[in-house]
């Protein structure tokens, strides 16, 4: 265990094994994305309430669920770079944060269309909503406060603080629809009891979450790559690198 | 497929503006996501690299430094 833990704290350790993942991992995810997305555009019988608006369904759920967890993840690696100062874990954070921003603005955007035909607005100021603009804030506001100072480890002291702070918004965004009156509907997808979707629309759905979450690790693996690599630029290693890649 | 024709699936019985928005939208952020950081390495890299010849170019193997 504490061997894997120092594995990952190596800068070229994790370079190599990124690459490699990466290699199949991409590919796999992207045709699953393509895959889902016509799976449950084309393939499935349009919501009897809803019409074929419903069908954004298979991008608007798995956005939210993925942002919503890359934001757990990036307070965990906060916590483990504040406790354990490990630099991986650093660079791990920071890579999270415009990739849950993105998932997160791709939550919103989609929502608001789908608004439209179904609320006839495309915005309201609703518990689940303005949360979820308030967690695209705060992965903004990781991003903003990281190129803001000067001196990076004091940089990343404060982003794993205002991460882990912001963890206090996550249960809010889950319970919202329950604590407040809200346009927004409920979960039809529960770990406990029955779910209130019909199997030929859930299947396509945990498709398309899984595809999510496949994306969600190789942008984060993607942007440690680079985050890597600048951090590491004196070391040989990382030289012997862009040589090779020259000589290529 | 559930869809009679390619035009009924364009027009979703006159959700196929919001629908086909949204997924377009969506695709649009996900080639971001995974582009943007392929090209900021790659760019890095090669960036590296002149650095490194400029600085070999720059000071030759038994060069004096003083001018």
């Amino acid at each position: 265990m504490w061997t894997l833990f120092h594995k990952f704290g190596s800068p070229p350790w994790l370079y190599r094994l990124s690459g490699s993942i990466l290699r199949w991992l991409l590919p796999i995810t992207l045709l699953a994305l393509i895959g889902g997305s016509v799976w449950g555009l084309l393939f499935t019988a349009p919501d009897f309430r809803q019409g074929n608006s419903y069908r954004i369904i298979y991008i608007h759920v798995p956005s939210a669920v993925v942002a919503l967890a890359g934001y757990y993840v990036m307070a965990i690696a906060g916590a483990v770079s504040l406790i354990w100062r490990m630099k991986m874990a650093d660079v791990a954070m920071r890579a999270c944060a415009p990739i849950g921003a993105a998932l997160t603005f791709v939550a919103l955007v989609t929502g608001s269309i789908w608004g439209k035909p179904t609320w006839g607005t495309w915005w309201v100021w609703d518990a689940r909503i303005t949360s979820m603009l308030i967690l695209l804030f705060l992965y903004l506001g990781v991003v903003a406060l990281y190129e803001a100072y000067e001196n990076k480890a004091l940089a990343a002291k404060a982003c794993a603080i205002l991460s882990l702070v912001g963890t206090v918004n996550i249960p809010i965004i889950y319970k919202s629809v329950d604590w407040w009156y809200s346009l927004h509907q409920p979960a039809s997808i529960k770990f406990t009891g029955g779910s209130t979707i019909d199997p030929s629309m859930l299947y396509p759905l945990l498709f398309m979450i899984t595809a999510f979450y496949c994306l969600f690790t190789c942008a984060l693996l993607l942007n440690m790559r680079v985050e890597i690599l600048q951090r590491e630029q004196r070391t040989a290693w990382v030289k012997a690198l862009a040589n090779k890649g020259a000589a290529g | 497929m559930y869809f009679d024709s390619l035009a009924a699936a364009l027009q979703m019985d006159g959700h196929g503006a919001f629908v086909w928005s949204a997924y377009f939208i969506t695709i649009g952020v996900v080639a971001l996501m995974v582009y943007a950081p392929r090209r900021r390495e790659q760019r890095f890299l090669r960036q590296l690299e002149g650095q490194i010849r400029r600085s070999e170019g720059g000071n030759p193997p038994g060069a004096s430094k003083e001018v």
